[in-house]
């Protein structure tokens, strides 16, 4: 016997069901008479760097797609840093780097316009590919679920990116990259599977 | 400060969990890929006074006609955000949403023959105070039917969506009440396979928080990832 060491236990995740929208983005629940969205504007006015939208659409086990989820990304700025005291410097005014989409009750897909990230740093002087961090959470998923998207036109960064590289089959690597349409804005196309033979990598940190 | 401490997984539901049956289709297949905390793992975003009112945090008033309020047993739910060493998270967002009284929401899906109560939206957010504490003001959700068996019915509950300091605290879960007799038939209760950390998801009833003649109250503690104190640089592996 030891002296217990008397951590607190993290409370458990419970799903959050199919009426997450109401709590996480009321408008899309029907709820017109509620205070100020959060999370919908995730770069602000003033963030330097690209203007881009990413679009895509989550499906289940069958394909099918998955209509009541909501997905949050996190994102450093064009410079690389994020918006937080630990991010790496100052941003942009009103640059929160943090949103939310739900998906569509009809078609399942989801977008959000922002700017591209820039290049942020890792462990041991090396440097991560531009990428969004994202958050998935829906009926029918116990505990959110995090991967990572990034850029199809940044092939020299992701080649050399340490969390790809860590992916042991390389053929996975391409569900976490989407694909560059140009236009006005440009869009990057981001389909995530939460489960079969082409299955998103998901990540616990 | 340092790294996050690795999440205690046998306090979660696993992904799939077959008497939960919308989870069947909609869970990953292949393992988690376990990742060192970068820069982008560590940070989260950051709320302010602008994101929560005082006036956001009051579910009986914040959808109701003036002069009018919402139907159902008066409550305070309230208690504390803090890390696994105790430490109390302050100024983090809390944002809940929940059934009125008689157990239907007012979410275009919900289609339940419960009707709504006009002066109820069911949602709410709030910051915690520097000593972590929160408080909402609402009214107890009734429970409700849903299709997993054929008659399986919700507990009451309030769904809380939690941010801590920075994404790896990131947290959804639901709170449930003492006493309620659907909690052990439930089968998202149940997801967790551990009766302890089951047991921290039930809200305690708490007569010395109580509003004398006007809510009584549960106390809902929670708790996120503990972090380390110092940090160390992380050797790279195999050098």
């Amino acid at each position: 016997m030891a002296k217990p060491l008397n951590y607190l236990k993290e409370t458990p995740s419970q799903t959050a069901g199919p009426y997450v929208h109401l709590g996480l983005a009321a408008g899309a629940a029907g709820l017109t008479q509620a205070p100020a969205e959060l999370g919908t504007d995730i770069a602000g006015p003033k963030a330097q760097g690209e203007r881009i939208r990413i679009e895509g659409i989550v499906r289940d086990g069958t394909g099918a797609p998955v209509r009541d989820a909501l997905i949050e990304v996190w994102q450093a700025n064009a410079q690389g840093r994020y918006a937080h005291p630990e991010g790496g410097g100052p941003v942009e005014p009103g640059f929160r780097g943090w949103g939310r989409a739900p998906c569509d009750f009809e078609t399942g897909h989801w977008a959000v316009d922002t700017v591209k990230p820039g290049p942020v740093p890792w462990r041991g002087g090396m440097r991560q590919a531009p990428h969004l961090s994202l958050w998935i959470v829906a009926r029918g998923i116990n505990i959110g679920l995090s991967t990572r998207m990034y850029f199809g036109d940044e092939d020299a960064a992701n080649a050399a990116d340490p969390i790809l590289g860590m992916i042991e089959q390389a053929q996975r690597r391409a569900t976490l990259i989407a694909p560059r349409e140009d236009g006005s804005p440009p869009t990057y196309h981001f389909d995530i599977a939460l489960q079969g033979a082409d299955e998103t990598v998901f990540f616990d940190f | 400060m340092g790294d996050y401490y690795q999440r205690d997984w046998g306090q979660h539901p696993p992904a799939l969990s077959p008497d939960y049956k919308t989870s069947v289709a909609r869970s990953p297949n292949a393992a988690l890929l376990s990742l060192p905390q970068g820069v982008g793992e560590i940070t989260g975003p950051c709320f302010g006074a602008g994101d929560a009112g005082p006036e956001d945090r009051d579910l009986i008033h914040n959808h109701a006609r003036p002069g009018e309020s919402a139907i159902g047993e008066r409550i305070v739910l309230y208690g504390r955000v803090m890390d696994g060493d105790g430490r109390p998270l302050p100024r983090t967002l809390i944002e809940i949403w929940q059934a009125n009284a008689g157990g239907r929401y007012r979410h275009r899906n919900d289609g339940y023959l419960a009707p709504l109560d006009p002066n109820f939206g069911g949602t709410g957010r709030t910051l915690t105070d520097e000593a972590g504490h929160y408080a909402f003001h609402t009214v107890k959700p009734g429970a409700y039917p849903w299709r997993n068996w054929a008659n399986t019915w919700r507990p009451a509950h309030i769904h809380l969506s939690i941010f801590g300091a920075g994404f790896a605290q990131r947290l959804i879960t639901q709170c449930y009440f003492e006493g309620d007799p659907l909690i052990a038939h439930c089968p998202i209760v149940h997801t967790v396979a551990d009766e302890e950390a089951r047991a921290a998801l039930v809200a305690a009833l708490d007569l010395n928080a109580t509003i004398p003649f006007d809510s009584i109250a549960y106390r809902f503690d929670i708790v996120l990832r503990g972090r380390r104190s110092t940090p160390f640089e992380n050797r790279q592996e195999g050098a």
